[in-house]
């Protein structure tokens, strides 16, 4: 992919990243973060790994953000009902966010792997049946605890929704 | 050589979606009305003709017009949708208002780009993008079509709207898991998400709900594969029955995501007055309507290409054996893509509509267990065969 696309999605990613939080409407808020994780998936499709790509707009964009638009609009959520952020509360998320960033610039420099140019990619890369082979023999126990974890959370779901019979 | 693919692709683009598709949309148009009105005994538009005898020189007297069975009307429909007034209520939210129509219109097309609508031309393959993963492509991108309808319920700051894009938020999640799910068996048997070499393999071994096609004597010498020996592939005939489950789980589904009768519950004309885009007017609403046929096509062209074998017609050879061939096989999927639509209009002027808590159950306790079971028989029959 040429740098200019990178760059163009990059940004466009970060822009409406930022945009999430600057929002005073909760359903532009969320809209933001549609067109931010769209941006991330055409990342993931321009380093060749389409199926993570694809899955980041099914499962984030397609699912999750559908459902959180459809909570958004039920509690009828209006612009102006935000609290006023407090002085200790902003100056709190700035240290977490700094904190963060020197613990990944602190990770990056230790890591000396990230600065080598990996070679091109010779042939396609199968990465369905990639990721599929490798869930279901290396990670395979990790793998079902995870659905089992789910099947419970599943389960949880439909007993606190039930609604008391007597 | 990528100036040449570039030109190639725009070529298949244009061609694909102003020569096929949006002519395709506006005659589903036309089709609905002379159907439905054939339905209930009526007769429909057949009175819109082209006004030849405008242009001199054609020797037509005046008013005379070939009236072709009233195939004018779409252009008709057209220009009244681009002539009428452009209205926008004062109370609805501007930016999402307009925005809404745009997002509506163009999941439905961008789905199109990896079906492939033919063989080969010219030794071009009639696919725009041929990815790897072009199931999943068509599921990504379905999934965003419901910003649309949602935004316009929402932004139209009006009851009716607001509950028609509630109603689609739910029912475009609960089936999509359903349609999802559904076609797994296919990807069991066929090992492949990519959508042209799926039609490759209905081609060598049948069609997926019509798994005789690739008999000898229906094509002979043209296809060396033929496994159905003689009715002896037990492996087959018992894989018919997961086939059939996952094609009914899947145009019942197509049906819930492009809000067609029995589920056009966003739009129920007797509940909501006009559902999500009651506020709409002119062509913002047209983008809506058709919109709503342009995933028709798309969801009738998946349901060709996962079911019914694609382009391929027992006995036509493929577009390598001349260009002429190439035609006839987009002609042969384009066949098949109208004959399911005038299925799906059949349906709509059929049966009634169902009640929301049915469309519910029906999506939540009927269809995303049966296809969960259908993935499970589909495995049992692979290891109780295996090849």
């Amino acid at each position: 992919m040429p740098p200019l696309l990178f760059w163009t999605f990059a940004a466009l990613m970060l822009i409406f990243g930022i945009s999430v939080i600057a929002q005073p409407n909760p359903v532009s808020s969320a809209l933001s973060l549609v067109v931010s994780f769209i941006a991330l998936a055409v990342l993931f499709v321009s380093l060749d790994a389409f199926f993570i790509g694809i899955i980041q707009i099914l499962v984030y964009a397609g699912a999750v953000m559908v459902l959180f638009l459809f909570i958004i609009m039920l509690l009828d959520l209006r612009s102006g009902q935000r609290k006023k952020a407090h002085a200790v509360t902003v100056a709190g998320g700035i240290l977490i966010a700094l904190i963060f960033v020197a613990e990944l610039g602190q990770v990056l420099h230790a890591f000396p792997e990230g600065n080598r140019t990996a070679p091109a990619l010779g042939a396609p890369v199968q990465d369905v049946q990639s990721v599929g082979h490798v869930l279901f023999t290396s990670y395979n126990l990790p793998f079902q605890i995870v659905a089992v974890l789910i099947l419970v959370a599943t389960i949880g779901v439909v007993v606190l929704s039930k609604k008391e019979l007597d | 050589m990528d100036w040449m693919f570039i030109l190639i692709s725009l070529a298949k683009i244009l061609g694909v979606i102003f020569g096929i598709i949006l002519p395709l949309v506006s005659y589903t148009v036309y089709a609905e009305r002379r159907v439905s009105a054939l339905m209930q005994d009526r007769i429909g538009p057949n009175r819109t003709g082209i006004p030849l005898s405008l242009i001199p020189g054609l020797g037509l007297k005046d008013r005379q017009m070939p009236l072709l069975g009233g195939m004018g009307q779409p252009i008709a429909d057209a220009v009244k949708f681009l002539l009428k007034e452009d209205f926008t209520p004062a109370h609805v939210n501007k930016f999402y208002y307009w925005l809404a129509p745009c997002l509506a219109m163009v999941p439905a097309i961008l789905t199109i780009a990896v079906v492939p609508f033919g063989s080969s031309l010219w030794g071009v393959p009639m696919v725009i993008a041929n990815v790897n993963i072009g199931v999943l492509f068509v599921f990504a991108v379905a999934s965003l079509g419901v910003y649309g309808i949602v935004l316009a319920g929402w932004s139209s700051n009006s009851k009716y709207p607001f509950l028609g894009g509630v109603r689609a938020t739910s029912q475009m999640i609960s089936y999509e898991l359903s349609m999802g799910l559904s076609i797994i068996p296919l990807f069991l048997i066929m090992g492949e998400l990519n959508l042209p070499k799926i039609v490759e393999y209905q081609i060598q071994h049948g069609w997926t709900i019509i798994p005789f096609t690739n008999l000898h004597s229906f094509a002979p010498g043209l296809y060396k594969h033929h496994t159905w020996r003689g009715w002896l592939n037990w492996k087959e005939i018992v894989m018919w029955v997961p086939m059939m489950i996952s094609f009914f789980i899947f145009t019942v589904a197509i049906f819930a995501e492009t809000n067609r009768l029995p589920f056009d519950l966003p739009e129920a004309e007797t509940e909501l007055v006009a559902g999500y885009h009651t506020e709409y007017s002119s062509m913002k609403f047209a983008l809506f309507f058709l919109g709503e046929y342009a995933a028709m096509i798309t969801g009738c062209s998946l349901i060709v290409t996962l079911f019914l074998g694609g382009w391929h017609i027992p006995g036509i050879p493929d577009g390598s054996h001349g260009w002429i061939w190439g035609l006839v096989n987009i002609g042969c999927f384009f066949a098949k893509v109208v004959a399911l639509l005038l299925f799906f209009i059949a349906i709509r002027w059929t049966l009634p509509r169902f009640r929301y808590d049915q469309l519910m159950r029906l999506g939540w306790i009927f269809f995303f267990e049966l296809a969960l079971v259908n993935i499970l028989i589909t495995a049992g029959i692979m290891a109780i065969f295996p090849n």
